[in-house]
């Protein structure tokens, strides 16, 4: 594919007389090139999504992705929950104490990272971990002309490549946001009951107590989200990748820094419509 | 006269203001070697992407066996592509797959063949490029560049196909490798009574494997004719290159 990005637009916005940029037209030239590049994205995302639901599917490729992103994401998630959840229940106890409402440590642990921090804990590592690689691999891929290759081999890319990593990403990403909340409660427990005192059998009645499925249901609808976004991110940066090193590092640095802006984003509006719906 | 395999009429390519073809006229007859020469950046690679339906053009038509495939999509460009080859100047081959899927990736992915029948067609096939059953289960990396260029040229004639091009197909191999796979490229097009369109710039390389030779010159074919009388063109430019001359109408590219 051949199309400027949005930042030599830009930078191919006229400059003044003296050689300094016009600044209305670097304003213009700026939202044009956002505007750009956010249609671009969005329409590689409609295509993506319409190989990755109709058949033929690569299942072999699909099966390891999932292993890919799925299993070798577990000890980053699982690190990360463990201390997103000690950390947390840490802070709430602090706070806590302060209006003598310690005994509230349990349920908003809980709350907190069935709901909220377990997806998008895991979101934002997964946008490190399988974003930038996957844009680095495709990257790679395109500047060596294997990209090229597939389609001379009546494979394409999309079908072959985008939308096998695509479904593993949404299928991954809520058994590994599951596995996070499970964890991040765990991290929570084992200080309320190692640091904090908390009585072990308490601790857990009061958690199971207050968890609801609507609380787990709504982690596990941000984490398809979230894997959407972050293979989208992943292969779109890839595909477009510029020739040499430094190409292939500018599309991981971008699927990075794109996918885990677009996951809180995508958070903050997914927990406003729940809250909105009263999921 | 027969149909062309391949025709080029008046293909124009831009990126920006950067004018790459400027014009393309190109024939290729069926079973005919052409061997298209131009400096660096004169757009060889630009023009094979656009017959290979890589690039669109910005004008002008292409025409495969006959049949308009300038904006083809779906069935249509994959009908063209089962009948046509390509190597890779980098080799491009799958880094993830063995040496045989790679070399069997159409009848695997395209014609869903068995894996078993598939593995056997890629042994026999890795043997007409002299490579033996053992490099079949090595990965890409854990081969020379000679072998991976012969890995690449077996993915190309494996499906039997009528056009086959070649994308500088000796860059970066030493001169004994470089005269080996221009035999096996010579062997191999005359053995399938295929068309082969080769870009490059090594004028051995032209001299042995081309029926015919045109030169690609500031987008435009300037010169087109049989391969035996390239010494003596009458044209200056096929001239200064053929003979390597930093004098003459084509500036150095630096």
């Amino acid at each position: 594919m051949n199309y400027s990005r949005g930042s030599d637009i830009v930078s191919n916005a006229t400059t003044g007389k003296q050689g300094f940029p016009n600044p209305l037209q670097w304003i213009g030239a700026a939202s044009l090139g956002l505007f750009s590049e956010v249609g671009r994205l969005f329409i590689f995302f409609l295509k993506v999504m319409a190989t990755a639901f109709t058949p033929r599917w690569y299942l072999a490729q699909v099966w390891k992705q999932m292993v890919n992103i799925g299993f070798y994401s577990l000890p980053v998630v699982g690190l990360s929950a463990v201390f997103i959840g000690a950390a947390l229940a840490l802070n709430i106890y602090e706070g806590g104490s302060r209006y003598g409402a310690e005994q509230f440590v349990p349920s908003i642990v809980v709350l907190g990272i069935t709901r909220e921090l377990g997806a998008t804990i895991t979101g934002l590592m997964l946008a490190g971990r399988v974003s930038a690689g996957i844009s680095a691999e495709i990257g790679a891929m395109r500047v060596t002309e294997q990209i090229d290759a597939l389609e001379t081999l009546s494979a394409s890319p999309f079908r072959y490549l985008y939308a096998p990593r695509f479904l593993a990403a949404i299928i991954a990403l809520p058994l590994l946001v599951l596995v996070a909340d499970i964890i991040g409660i765990m991290g929570g427990w084992l200080v309320s009951v190692y640091a904090l005192d908390f009585d072990s059998t308490t601790y857990i009645r009061n958690t199971m107590d207050f968890l609801t499925n609507n609380d787990v249901i709504v982690g596990l609808i941000k984490a398809v989200v979230f894997g959407a976004v972050i293979a989208t991110m992943g292969c779109y940066q890839g595909d477009r990748s510029e020739a040499g090193a430094t190409g292939v590092g500018r599309a991981a640095t971008l699927a990075m820094v794109g996918a885990a802006v677009l996951v809180l984003a995508t958070n903050y509006i997914m927990s406003t419509l729940f809250v909105e719906i009263g999921l | 006269m027969s149909t062309p395999i391949l025709r080029l009429e008046n293909v124009k390519k831009s990126f920006g203001k950067k004018h790459v073809l400027t014009g393309v006229d190109l024939e290729v007859q069926r079973g005919e070697s052409l061997v298209v020469l131009g400096g660096s950046g004169s757009g060889k690679s630009v023009m094979l992407k656009n017959a290979l339906g890589l690039m669109t053009p910005n004008d002008g038509k292409i025409l495969f066996d006959g049949e308009d495939v300038t904006k083809s999509t779906g069935k249509t460009r994959a009908k063209m592509r089962e009948r046509i080859g390509m190597l890779f100047q980098s080799g491009a081959l799958f880094d993830s797959l063995t040496v045989w899927e790679n070399v069997s990736f159409r009848l695997l992915q395209a014609d869903r063949m068995r894996r078993k029948d598939a593995k056997e067609r890629a042994i026999e096939t890795l043997k007409q490029v002299r490579l033996g059953a053992d490099v079949a289960d090595l990965y890409p990396a854990e081969i020379s560049g000679g072998m991976q260029k012969r890995v690449s040229l077996a993915r190309s004639i494996i499906s039997k196909p009528d056009l086959i091009f070649f994308d500088e197909p000796t860059t970066g191999l030493d001169p004994i490798t470089a005269d080996a796979i221009n035999d096996l490229i010579i062997e191999q097009v005359r053995s399938l009574g295929a068309a082969a369109v080769s870009i490059t710039h090594d004028m051995a390389s032209a001299r042995k494997i081309a029926d015919n030779i045109a030169m690609l010159y500031e987008g435009k074919i300037i010169w087109h004719g049989p391969a035996d009388i390239i010494d003596n063109s009458g044209n200056d430019y096929v001239d200064q290159f053929v003979h390597g001359r930093a004098d003459g109408p084509i500036q150095p590219a630096i």
